[in-house]
């Protein structure tokens, strides 16, 4: 009798068990929204940002232009960041259901990279481009010498500061060379105006990963040879840093704990505090969700660590990768290397989207010099900004621990240490133990 | 059971006769109670069984696309740190809570709403079943922007009233988990109500006229008729809160729009497989996860049922 009872009880907990699960699964299926442009052959899109899926709608309408006998039907689905490459995931994992062309994250790049990678290596339409492009974008999204995506932007980090409350405070952006200027700075405007100099991201990474990569040498939470490194004595300054700006009241936690944040949004937008650091592909969303700064904002260098120090880092990403479900392998790829690779495309990504295209061959192309939407809000001199930092844009080191560091960074390095300002080395070191 | 056994002795007069073959399997006391289960029996081997079955090879492997590997017990050590005990306990703290007030409130509840001297009880009924019936993803958003770090928040602005300063609930482990606990109760008081509802219909009328006529006041009913009448729904109710406890996961997830909440304070055991099983793709140390859920809620109702004396019962 007891023991069919117990059995009984298995029997029903597992039952529970499962039916709980699945349940959740089929709620965190939230909304989507399918486009789909052009007349052809069927090619399905992911993303997980509107602004690329715009992008996407205007090169296929090029493209089909340009190749009346290789039209393209673009379905383009945009989906909420952690859906997207959960549901890519599993759609690979399982060998069914994934789209044509993907948007992977770059902190998410490096799962779909483990085992033998369900993408398809795109090294025959990378391979005749790669002397004018940006090796270390393609280092990012590579195994064995075989590319497997390809990004919109060098993401190179700056700073964008709002003019109108720094000459209240009489500080003149020039002048802040490095960080100990930029503290020196943050206290003026304090002083003076009862700002915040800045914010810090404490559910996201783009203000601690900048100012680590920044660091002189290969020094990154991941080192050259491919091991974690966040207890890195340089890196733990750099929290304690950040630390003390949040001491000293120079910055506050972002509202909504992220610079991506529809609190924070409407924080800057009123003049919350007189700057950010983000990557130059931040641009957009200035000009889309803080149209108050409009003429407000410019954008410099980032401060170095030392004077001479590098003054930028290639910061994110989006690898756009083809699936090996894709029906269309060679269109796909054909279509995805004229959108993000061509000449064309990467002017577009500039013009369109306002990123910093892999091509470094543009960068000095007349297009570039054009007026358009970023130039109207930041002014003309976006460019001579990232000419003359070109050479100090350091890289990032990417491997299949990248996934996890990101998580521990998003969920308890920055929000103890910055929030609840418990020590740095003793945070950092206990992360590191857990990922290791 | 007994009602089942007696309808299937009282055979019908129809001629068992040969050639009727196919029709004679429903009236063969032998086969027909087999085929009558064999719906479920497949359903369970393929949708539970089976799952259950990989999900427990998958522990003790390393699975990737295209490679998978036996590496023993390794997925289980590496359980043993402190974000899994994290989420363990953030778990056990939620349904703890979780108990305390979705047994006894929805019972009261219960009591009022059998009550002759309720007015309007189909309309209390439906309003508190409602939030059951909507959707966590809806009620999740709703209640991110009631308990939002903004001071025209819902609740920023109540609690503004009372003098309070605005603050980030979902910001502390604390009043996280308040909102967490606010939004089950919400959720999930109707459907204990009902269940509750379903028990007091079947208490007999009399127990209470011959207690009331041997001089019982209202508490003494309750605590001598109705609680212990209602003994096996309460350890329904019991056992399945405990799972729908260990089991939240969607709350959390829509609570703070993401897997990923400040320090970790909205992970749960679920969560935390998500995370490792689906977003950082290692299904093996995911379904080691799984397979832990699986013992504890395990263990925790065998000593709850024994705790109920489940078990005596049937022994004796």
């Amino acid at each position: 009798m007891k023991k069919r009872n117990l059995f009984l009880v298995l029997v029903f907990v597992v039952c529970i068990v499962f039916s709980g699960c699945s349940n959740n699964k089929g709620s965190s299926n939230s909304s989507n929204n399918t486009t789909s442009v052009g007349e052809g052959t069927e090619i399905e899109l992911w993303t997980f940002n509107e602004l690329h899926g715009k992008y996407y709608e205007s090169m296929v309408k090029k493209w089909n232009e340009l190749h009346q006998d290789k039209k393209i039907k673009l379905v383009i689905s945009v989906l909420p960041y952690d859906d997207l490459h959960n549901k890519l995931l599993v759609a690979l994992q399982s060998g069914k259901g994934a789209p044509d062309i993907s948007d992977i994250e770059i902190s998410k790049f490096a799962n779909f990279l483990k085992g033998k990678p369900q993408l398809l290596p795109l090294n025959d339409v990378v391979d005749p481009e790669k002397s004018n492009v940006v090796q270390s974008r393609l280092d990012i999204y590579s195994k064995d010498g075989k590319v497997y995506g390809i990004d919109f932007h060098v993401g190179a980090s700056v700073i964008y500061y709002n003019k109108e409350i720094l000459d209240k405070a009489g500080v003149n952006p020039d002048d802040i060379k490095t960080w100990e200027d930029y503290k020196k700075a943050g206290k003026q405007v304090l002083e003076k105006t009862g700002v915040p100099m800045t914010t810090l991201e404490t559910s996201d990474q783009w203000s601690i990963w900048p100012q680590v990569a920044q660091l002189e040498g290969p020094v990154d939470f991941i080192d050259e040879n491919g091991e974690v490194n966040l207890s890195d004595p340089q890196i733990v300054n750099v929290l304690k840093y950040e630390q003390d700006l949040i001491n000293e009241g120079i910055a506050v936690a972002a509202p909504g704990n992220g610079h991506h944040k529809e609190e924070y949004y409407g924080f800057m937008n009123n003049g919350g505090a007189a700057s950010v650091w983000m990557p130059m592909w931040y641009m957009g969303r200035f000009v889309d969700y803080m149209p108050d700064l409009k003429g407000k904002i410019v954008i410099k260098p980032m401060p170095a660590w030392k004077e001479g120090s590098p003054r930028s880092a290639g910061m994110g990403g989006t690898g756009t990768a083809v699936t090996n479900q894709s029906k269309h392998p060679e269109l796909a790829k054909e279509f995805l290397a004229y959108a993000k690779l061509s000449k064309e495309g990467n002017i577009e990504i500039w013009k369109q989207l306002g990123f910093d295209p892999i091509r470094s061959d543009v960068w000095d192309s007349p297009e570039l010099r054009e007026a358009n939407k970023f130039t109207e809000y930041f002014g003309d001199n976006i460019f001579d900004v990232l000419l003359e930092i070109k050479d100090e844009i350091e890289g990032v080191h990417i491997t299949e621990k990248t996934p996890q560091i990101s998580d521990a960074l998003k969920t308890t390095i920055l929000y103890r240490t910055l929030v609840e300002k418990e020590d740095p080395e003793k945070v950092l070191k206990e992360a590191e133990k857990e990922i290791k | 059971m007994a009602g089942s056994e007696i309808s299937l002795k009282n055979k019908p007069e129809y001629p068992s006769k040969q050639g009727r073959g196919f029709k004679n399997i429903f009236y063969s006391q032998k086969i027909a109670p087999y085929l009558f289960v064999l719906p479920f029996i497949f359903s369970f081997a393929i949708f539970f069984a089976y799952p259950v079955y990989s999900t427990i090879v998958m522990s003790f492997q390393e699975v990737l696309p295209g490679q998978v590997t036996f590496i023993g017990f390794e997925n289980y050590k590496n359980l043993w740190n402190p974000t899994f005990l994290k989420a363990i306990w953030n778990s056990t703290v939620y349904t703890a809570l979780t108990l305390l007030v979705l047994i006894p409130f929805p019972l009261l509840l219960a009591v009022f709403l059998n009550s002759k001297l309720m007015i309007a009880k189909n309309l209390f009924r439906s309003i508190t079943f409602i939030p059951a019936l909507t959707s966590v993803v809806v009620a999740g958003i709703i209640f991110r922007l009631i308990f939002g770090s903004q001071e025209g928040a819902l609740l920023n602005s109540i609690v503004g009233v009372f003098g309070m300063e605005p603050k980030a609930w979902l910001n502390h482990a604390g009043t996280s988990m308040f909102a967490l606990v606010i939004l089950a109760t919400w959720r999930w008081m109707g459907v204990n109500l009902l269940y509750y509802l379903a028990g007091l219909q079947n208490i007999p009328k009399e127990l209470y006229e011959s207690a009331e006529i041997d001089g019982a006041s209202t508490i003494q009913k309750f605590f001598y008729i109705t609680v212990p009448l209602l003994k096996p729904i309460i350890i329904y109710v019991f056992t399945i809160s405990i799972y729908g406890g260990y089991s939240m996961f969607a709350e959390s997830y829509m609570l703070y729009g993401s897997n990923r909440s400040p320090n970790d304070i909205g992970l749960t055991i679920v969560g935390y497989l998500y995370r490792n099983g689906i977003e950082q793709n290692n299904l093996g140390l995911g379904s080691a996860i799984g397979i832990t859920l699986l013992l504890i809620t395990f263990v925790i109702t065998i000593i709850q049922l024994k705790f109920f004396g489940m078990f005596k019962r049937e022994d004796s």
